[in-house]
């Protein structure tokens, strides 16, 4: 079988409010093959966005394992888990988190700054990754001059330029019209397909679900349906 | 550093608010780096004399009495002593008395013997000098700010010195004009006119004999405190006891009784620091507020919590540091106009390096709060204001 | 046009909590700027009132012409006499006339901060003293006997050099002199002097003349035929002015330079506090920008919104010079300080600060207000609402 890129037993998370309490996941299984592009569905409140964040090492969980791309993340503290994401996972944001005042070009380079990369290659890498999206034309301008689906792609661009084996998208077409959210998913297909990303996706979007190769559902802080999916 | 176009991008977020910022900055160290100058200045004082090997010899109470001509002989048999001449307040002024004229009734031979690296004058115009008792040398740049030529008859009127004749106006043949050799000197000999003492001593009415002060030269700088204790041992216990001191120590005893200027200015530098604080801090505060979202987001890309505060506290070092680097260089540049305030007083761009420091600690302290406040920045919370 | 402009400031001024952090800067920057300005001004101030206080209208120095201050003058015993015949002097019932023969010199004494030598004046007066200088009054220990050496000390100059309490004895000039009493002399600038019999000061320093002679005339306006007596008097070469007047020219150098230096330094801190006071009231507009334009929207014109920001720019700034005032007032206030007068000897006086001074400091606080407020201000008023709603 497939190696699992995503593995978690009995993951719980929950928070303080105040002297209460919320549990926001309950006891959670889950595997995710390598290769996979899993869409994550649910009402609102469900905890989809509390599981990515767990997923992408934002977040510890309160309870149980968690290890993503071979490595336990439960076991890891605040700064190494920074230093495992700039290398292994790629973060895609509803409203696109790009910093207004960086050009697209400088925006894809961030991450490579915690690299020893010179700055002639991280250059090179971030054109490279803006081509990759389809935007490399736009290079030199800021986020404020992009068209919404022109800065998702940037978003995409930065999220792999570190060249991570996951994908992490937080609904990512939340904000776009429906052409540009089509055209993103179809590069996220792409991105999955022919170079072998394993994407993991929260969507709202019934037709974004449609492009991806598994779904799940939660409800209530659980999976719907638990353990391996079959195709 | 590789992160410098990050810190730089994130100050011009609010164009306005970077500008005021960094314009208040500028003044203030305009304003440091003038205030620590002119307190250099004042502690540094130079005095008209230079070299250390110049003393100068005044009656123990007061610049403003007199010595007996005679003590010269006794000066001169100090061993060690290469030179002796005597000078006296003339208190002149030309026409008007905001004219003031730094007139000095001088012993040739002896004062231009000590001064001889100071002056240069033709020779030409040197034995006019010595040949004509009424003449006077001028400083060139006074010759032309009242427009005298050489073989003018000048009056200038004398604030002390009335002559048998009742009038307190003395005149002189200008004979010739002179310039100084060091041009740092130029400014404190601008208004110089050097005459013949014996003019001066045949034509007053009272104080013949005495003079101003002395100033001698030593053979040996090194030995210029001990040279100047044997001179003042010659005249402890007589009607007209004397104090010997190196000249530059003369110049700053008689700046410091200006009062403790240092205090002042540093009491001014300290009220304009405060309220800079709270000017730069206001902004550090409300620039890091402002980016909490994004913030996160670098720590989503994997910057760790140490290198947000980093990235805060540098943005703190640029915003400061550019700034008072522009103030101290435009108080730099008011140099010139400083000097012609206090003529005649060091000046030292040096006294700017402190200004340096100042600034760092200003960044530091008013860039920690708000790093420290980014580096403790819980991602999921940051993220989730956002929506 | 007022309700509005009631209504709208009053809400701004509601939300001024939020913005306290801005708010804060206005103020501490003007209180600064005031606090600094007011301080050094007191300095000049004290000092002119120290020295322009000195005298009175109705007595007239006498100096020897062409000399510009006591220390260069010279008067001889026969000058003297012939003063002392002049019109309007006033004259006891012996006939004697009220005239103060003085010699002034210069002495060196430690000071209490530094330590090191200083120069002090020492005034030789005449036996005349009490009926020339009533406002001469000795506070401390006894007045000096005439022909010994014995000084009595000025409380001013009590404060600011070593070992000047009645019963010690200073050493200047190879004697001792004994210091018998304090005096106060109505603040002016004899406290910061030594007085002696004039005589035993002139053995002391070998001289056999006087620098000045004090006369107290019949009235102020004696003054007139006083001078003419004087100056028309062939065998008499004097300068004769009023007291006040004397003591004014003296004290105009210092207080001039104290000026500029005080006015320069506020003028370059009013500029840094205008920067810091725009930035303010630019984030307080982009703060408010929802508000105001939400109040644009329901109808409020432009001018409220404008005169509300700029109110709201003047009330921060009053309360900086306020405090600013306060400041100086409470921290400089009746600071004793001294420093090098025109007769190369050091002068006490105290730093003032006066009505005239704050209302100066308050006017600055409000023009760097007003300026700090104008641009946002206008900017506020222009902002369309429509963008100003879009980008809120």
């Amino acid at each position: 079988m497939t190696e699992a890129i995503v593995s978690m037993k009995h993951v719980g998370k929950s928070y303080r409010r105040g002297k209460q309490s919320i549990e926001v996941l309950q006891d959670l299984n889950l595997d995710i093959a390598k290769g996979d592009f899993v869409a994550l569905m649910g009402p609102s409140g469900s905890g989809k966005t509390t599981l990515l964040n767990l997923i992408g090492g934002l977040d510890t969980p309160s309870l149980g394992e968690i290890t993503v791309a071979g490595q336990r993340l439960d076991q890891l503290r605040s700064g190494a888990l920074a230093r495992w994401r700039s290398t292994h996972v790629g973060f895609v944001f509803q409203f696109y988190n790009l910093m207004p005042m960086l050009t697209a070009q400088r925006n894809v380079e961030l991450p490579l700054l915690l690299t020893n990369l010179s700055s002639a290659q991280r250059k090179a890498h971030a054109l490279a990754a803006l081509t990759l999206v389809g935007v490399a034309d736009r290079a030199k301008h800021k986020p404020g001059e992009l068209s919404g689906g022109q800065a998702q792609r940037v978003a995409i661009a930065r999220a792999l330029v570190a060249d991570p084996t996951l994908l992490v998208c937080d609904e990512p077409t939340g904000d776009l019209d429906r052409k540009s959210a089509d055209d993103v998913l179809h590069l996220l297909q792409v991105l999955n397909r022919e170079h072998g990303k394993s994407i993991v996706m929260v969507t709202h979007d019934p037709k974004a679900a449609e492009f991806a190769s598994h779904q799940l559902h939660m409800d209530k802080g659980s999976l719907l349906e638990a353990g391996r999916i079959a195709a | 550093m590789k992160y410098l176009p990050l810190v730089w991008a994130t100050l011009w977020r609010k164009k306005t608010r970077t500008i005021f910022t960094l314009l208040s900055v500028i003044v203030a160290f305009l304003l440091f780096g003038v205030l620590e100058t002119v307190d250099y200045a004042f502690s540094h004082a130079d005095g008209g004399v230079t070299g250390a090997d110049k003393l100068i010899t005044t009656n123990k109470y007061s610049i403003t009495l007199q010595l007996p001509f005679s003590d010269v002989q006794q000066i001169r048999s100090v061993p060690g002593v290469a030179e002796v001449t005597w000078i006296t307040w003339f208190g002149a002024y030309y026409q008007e008395s905001k004219n003031f004229i730094f007139a000095l009734p001088i012993d040739t031979d002896t004062y231009f013997n000590l001064h001889k690296d100071e002056f240069i004058v033709s020779g030409a115009e040197m034995s006019a000098f010595r040949a004509t008792r009424t003449g006077g040398l001028v400083n060139s740049a006074l010759m032309k700010k009242f427009g005298w030529k050489v073989g003018d008859k000048i009056p200038l009127h004398s604030t002390i010195w009335t002559q048998k004749s009742g009038s307190l106006d003395w005149t002189f043949d200008i004979v010739g004009t002179f310039d100084a050799k060091d041009p740092t000197q130029a400014a404190q000999q601008a208004s110089t006119l050097l005459f013949h003492y014996e003019f001066f001593d045949e034509g007053r009415n009272f104080g013949k004999g005495n003079v101003g002060w002395f100033e001698e030269r030593v053979a040996d700088p090194a030995q210029s405190v001990t040279i100047a204790n044997r001179i003042d041992a010659l005249f402890a216990n007589s009607s007209d006891e004397t104090k010997t001191q190196p000249a530059k120590e003369f110049a700053m005893a008689f700046v410091k009784q200006f009062g403790d200027i240092g205090f002042v200015l540093r009491a001014i530098l300290g009220a304009v620091f405060f309220t800079l604080l709270f000017l730069t801090g206001n902004t550090m505060m409300q620039s890091v507020r402002e980016r909490v979202p994004e913030l996160a987001v670098l720590k989503t890309l994997g910057f760790g919590d140490g290198t947000v505060l980093g990235l805060v506290i540098a943005e703190s070092l640029l915003l400061c540091m550019t700034a008072a680097l522009a103030g101290l260089l435009l108080s730099f540049a008011a140099l010139p106009i400083l000097k012609l305030g206090l003529q005649g007083i060091q000046m030292s761009p040096r006294a700017i390096l402190p200004g340096i420091g100042v600034a760092i600690l200003l960044a530091l302290i008013v860039g920690m709060p708000p790093a420290l406040g980014a580096m403790r920045l819980n991602i999921v919370d940051a993220l989730a204001d956002k929506r | 046009m007022f309700k509005q402009l009631w209504a709208v400031s009053v809400m701004s001024l509601q939300t001024l909590p939020q913005r306290i952090g801005a708010s804060s800067v206005i103020v501490i920057g003007i209180a600064g700027v005031v606090a600094v300005l007011i301080s050094v001004l007191a300095m000049g101030v004290g000092f002119r009132h120290t020295l322009a206080d000195s005298g009175r209208a109705d007595r007239a120095i006498i100096l020897r012409g062409g000399s510009d201050a006591e220390l260069n003058s010279n008067l001889t015993r026969s000058d003297v006499d012939t003063i002392g015949n002049a019109p309007g002097i006033v004259k006891d019932s012996a006939g004697k006339a009220a005239l103060s023969n003085e010699l002034v010199t210069v002495v060196n004494v430690p000071k209490i901060d530094t330590g090191t030598d200083a120069n002090l004046t020492l005034r030789g007066v005449g036996l005349t003293l009490a009926q020339v200088r009533p406002e001469l009054a000795v506070v401390e220990g006894r007045m000096f006997r005439p022909a010994v050496r014995e000084l009595i000390a000025g409380v001013g100059a009590a404060k600011q050099f070593r070992g000047l309490t009645p019963g010690s004895v200073l050493h200047f000039r190879n004697a001792d002199w004994t210091v018998t009493g304090l005096f106060t002399s109505n603040g002016d600038v004899h406290e910061s002097e030594l007085l002696a019999d004039v005589d035993t000061v002139g053995s002391s320093i070998a001289r056999n003349g006087y620098s000045s002679a004090i006369a107290l005339l019949t009235g102020p306006a004696a003054f007139a035929d006083f001078k003419d007596a004087l100056t028309t008097d062939p065998q008499l070469k004097v300068d004769v002015q009023r007291e006040p007047d004397y003591y004014a020219a003296q004290s105009k150098n210092l207080t001039k330079a104290i000026n500029v230096v005080g006015n320069t330094v506020a003028v370059i801190m009013a500029i840094g506090a205008m920067f810091g006071a725009l930035n303010s009231m630019y984030s307080a507009v982009a703060a408010r920008g929802l508000e105001i334009a939400t109040l644009r929207a329901i109808g409020f014109s432009a001018s409220p919104v404008l005169l509300s920001v700029m109110f709201e720019a003047l009330l921060l700034s009053l309360l900086g010079g306020i405090i600013g005032a306060s400041l100086a007032w409470l921290m400089f206030n009746g600071h004793s300080v001294s420093t090098l007068g025109g007769a190369f000897a050091q002068v006490v006086f105290k730093l003032t600060v006066t009505r005239t001074l704050i209302v100066t400091g308050i006017i600055w606080a409000c023009i760097i207000g007003i300026l700090g407020g104008l641009f946002p201000a206008l900017r506020a008023a222009r902002l369309s609402v429509a963008e100003a709603l879009r980008a809120a």
